[in-house]
């Protein structure tokens, strides 16, 4: 309606009374406010992230001019001696969040087939209701089931490869099941969007349960897969309480796996109360490292969904 | 609809009215982990005396001195003693409160913890991590009858800054050259290898759930969790057991006096029945202080503790500052704490 009366109602008025002429007016009024108002929300968001950004760099600058590269290389986050690597922190971090990806995916994608495709409508509701109410739980609950119940269970089970129970692995274990219950709710939404009549029709020529999914139903929905995936990555990317519970806080750089270590926001969130000068301005550097790595991740994802539009058939 | 929105506007300024009035009768302190067991039992005696209570947030040394250095508090603890540049910097004024030992804990499967013997330079070898099974020869050479078996040590340690940290890296650095060029002392510091566990509590618990596993804490968190307390080589090379009397030998040492800025650590005292890793805890009050009636209460309470609480401070483990040094701390340092217009605040 904006459309067609607009550039045109001040000399044409296509025989309208001028009740409806006003009426028009107003529309019209209320259109652009709309849209410069949700405009502004758009942008304020831009804003946000400018200024986070911007605020991030300049209090982590001393700290990154202190140590160039060095801040990447060093093997250690030693406050005593103004030392201060984030190689632990950055290994730590990305150890973890892999590891609980390589666990939730398989597992939620599963889950989410089963749910969509196999079912039975009786338990599909309560199933459903679950998961979301898993999603819902909150971190400081997971890091405490992780220190009473994983920890001891890993400790006392396999105790040559967890000697103290926490560490890296154990971090992961905990995101994973943090981070299945969104992966799984996202890809069942997307699922569903699938419209019947596409998966009938594939089952009606005699596809199973998998080919249906893997050949129908994913290539159509792969973006929200994708989103579902990197929603549940940058959960894991920046999770805190849980993941200070049972990682083991070592600030030294073992290239371990099982060993202890420490992520970006664990470490943050041990040493920022009492930190100032030098080892707050690195802890901030710290945080903006954390910044950038979720924006790599994000950006890989975008590049990887571009590609697979190029390769897919038209 | 306004009214409704007035009346409650007026009746909650009331409530925080109210509440800001109930807060004057409540110090605020936050710092150290360390003597939080006794400043806790001071507190509930001095309030059930006087009606004042005290609110102490244990959170640890390093967040106690940035707490006072930013004044949202009315003292600061630390079981690291700043330096007289810090002090004067900050216009800062500390003194020692109370004496306590820090104290390895172990949980060695078959074996009584408390007959283990370990010498400085090898916890301070099994803390960076040189040092990884119960039965290696610099253990066994120590513990010559015990049958040590073949089980990974697991060190645990405090992951956020502490002034128990700081005790106990003061020591190693003093014993080990090695440990003093490649970790170094300090309320946090990366160690080589081991578990990080938060507050004296968290090490107790990591310790007891860990077989193998090594921690140090504050003593009266050993005493409350049972915790195996291993004995240690002092400076005159007695293997001593930890305890009041081995802590007030180690403290006998403080040369309070002399101190500049009563800047003291007791770590590796001399004497034959002196504990190795003994420090005092001390407060930090600002010398200008912003609002003199909660520093006065503050002082009050402080002199109230060093008159009254040496009961309560013994039962627990810890070292009461003796006579003579309370009454120097208050004429030379209480002294010196001022209002922003210069009077001072501690009058007897």
């Amino acid at each position: 309606m904006t459309q067609s009366t607009s550039g045109a109602s001040e000399d044409v008025t296509l025989g309208a009374s001028p009740t409806e002429q006003s009426a028009v007016k107003r529309n019209r009024r209320l259109d652009g406010l709309f849209e410069h108002t949700t405009r502004g929300f758009a942008l304020l968001v831009l804003l946000l992230l400018g200024t986070i950004m911007m605020s991030l760099v300049i209090s982590g600058w001393p700290a990154l001019s202190e140590f160039g590269w060095h801040f990447f290389t060093e093997d250690r986050w030693a406050a005593n001696l103004d030392r201060f690597g984030a190689l632990p922190a950055i290994y730590g971090t990305l150890v973890t969040s892999g590891i609980a990806i390589a666990i939730a995916v398989p597992v939620s994608m599963g889950i989410a087939i089963f749910l969509t495709e196999k079912c039975p409508a009786a338990l599909r509701r309560p199933l459903g209701t679950t998961v979301e109410l898993l999603a819902g739980v909150p971190s400081i609950i997971y890091g405490m089931w992780g220190v009473e119940v994983l920890a001891p269970f890993l400790q006392s089970h396999f105790p040559t490869i967890f000697p103290a129970g926490t560490g890296l692995a154990t971090a992961g274990l905990i995101l994973a099941v943090m981070i299945i219950p969104f992966i799984t709710a996202i890809t069942r939404d997307v699922m569903l969007t699938v419209p019947p009549m596409v998966r009938e029709s594939a089952y009606g020529l005699g596809c199973t349960t998998w080919e249906v999914t893997r050949s129908v139903i994913f290539p159509s929905v792969k973006g929200g897969l994708v989103g579902g995936v990197i929603l549940g990555l940058g959960r894991a990317l920046g999770e805190t309480m849980a993941v200070t519970f049972v990682i083991g806080n070592n600030l030294f750089f073992n290239p371990t796996v099982t060993g202890q270590g420490t992520s970006i926001a664990a470490l943050i969130a041990n040493q920022f109360p009492e930190a100032d000068g030098l080892q707050r301005s690195a802890l901030l550097a710290l945080g903006l490292m954390l910044f950038v790595i979720t924006f790599i991740v994000l950006a890989i994802a975008r590049v990887m969904l571009n590609r697979m539009d190029r390769r897919a058939p038209k | 609809m306004l009214k409704n929105v007035a009346a409650t506007l007026v009746t909650s300024t009331l409530v925080l009215g109210s509440a800001s009035a109930m807060a004057a009768d409540t110090i605020t302190g936050a710092g150290a982990t360390f003597p939080y067991p006794v400043y806790s039992q001071w507190a509930d005696a001095y309030q059930d005396a006087t009606g004042v209570g005290l609110n102490y947030q244990a959170i640890g040394s390093g967040g106690g001195i940035k707490q006072i250095t930013a004044r949202t508090v009315t003292f600061g603890a630390s079981d690291a003693p700043m330096k007289p540049s810090e002090l004067k910097e900050n216009n800062l004024v500390q003194w020692p409160q109370i004496m306590g030992g820090v104290v390895p804990v172990v949980n060695v499967p078959g074996i009584d913890g408390t007959k283990i013997k370990l010498d400085g330079e090898t916890l301070a070898k099994i803390y960076m991590g040189e040092i990884s099974n119960w039965n290696d020869d610099a253990i066994a050479k120590l513990n010559p009858d015990m049958d040590l078996p073949d089980t990974r040590i697991t060190p645990v340690y405090r992951a956020e800054g502490s002034g128990t940290n700081f005790l106990f890296t003061h020591y190693l650095a003093q014993v080990s050259s090695d440990f003093a060029n490649n970790v170094g002392e300090g309320k946090s510091v990366a160690w080589p290898a081991g578990v990080g566990a938060k507050a004296n509590a968290g090490v107790a618990n990591q310790v007891a759930g860990t077989p193998g596993g090594i921690g140090y804490v504050e003593y009266a968190y050993a005493h409350q969790n049972n915790l195996k307390v291993a004995q240690l080589e002092n400076k005159s090379g007695n293997f001593v057991t930890a305890g009041i009397e081995s802590f007030k030998a180690a403290a006998s040492n403080a040369d309070w006096k002399n101190a500049d800025g009563l800047y003291l650590v007791l770590t590796d005292q001399p004497g034959g029945q002196s504990w190795p890793i003994v420090g005092a805890s001390f407060i930090l009050m600002h010398t200008d202080v912003q609002n003199p009636q909660a520093a006065k209460q503050a002082l009050k309470f402080f002199d109230w503790a060093y008159k009254n609480g040496n009961d309560a401070a013994t039962k627990l483990d810890y070292v009461p500052i003796p006579d003579n040094v309370s009454s120097m701390i208050r004429q030379d340092v209480w002294s010196q704490i001022k209002s922003q217009g210069g009077e001072q605040v501690w009058t007897k």
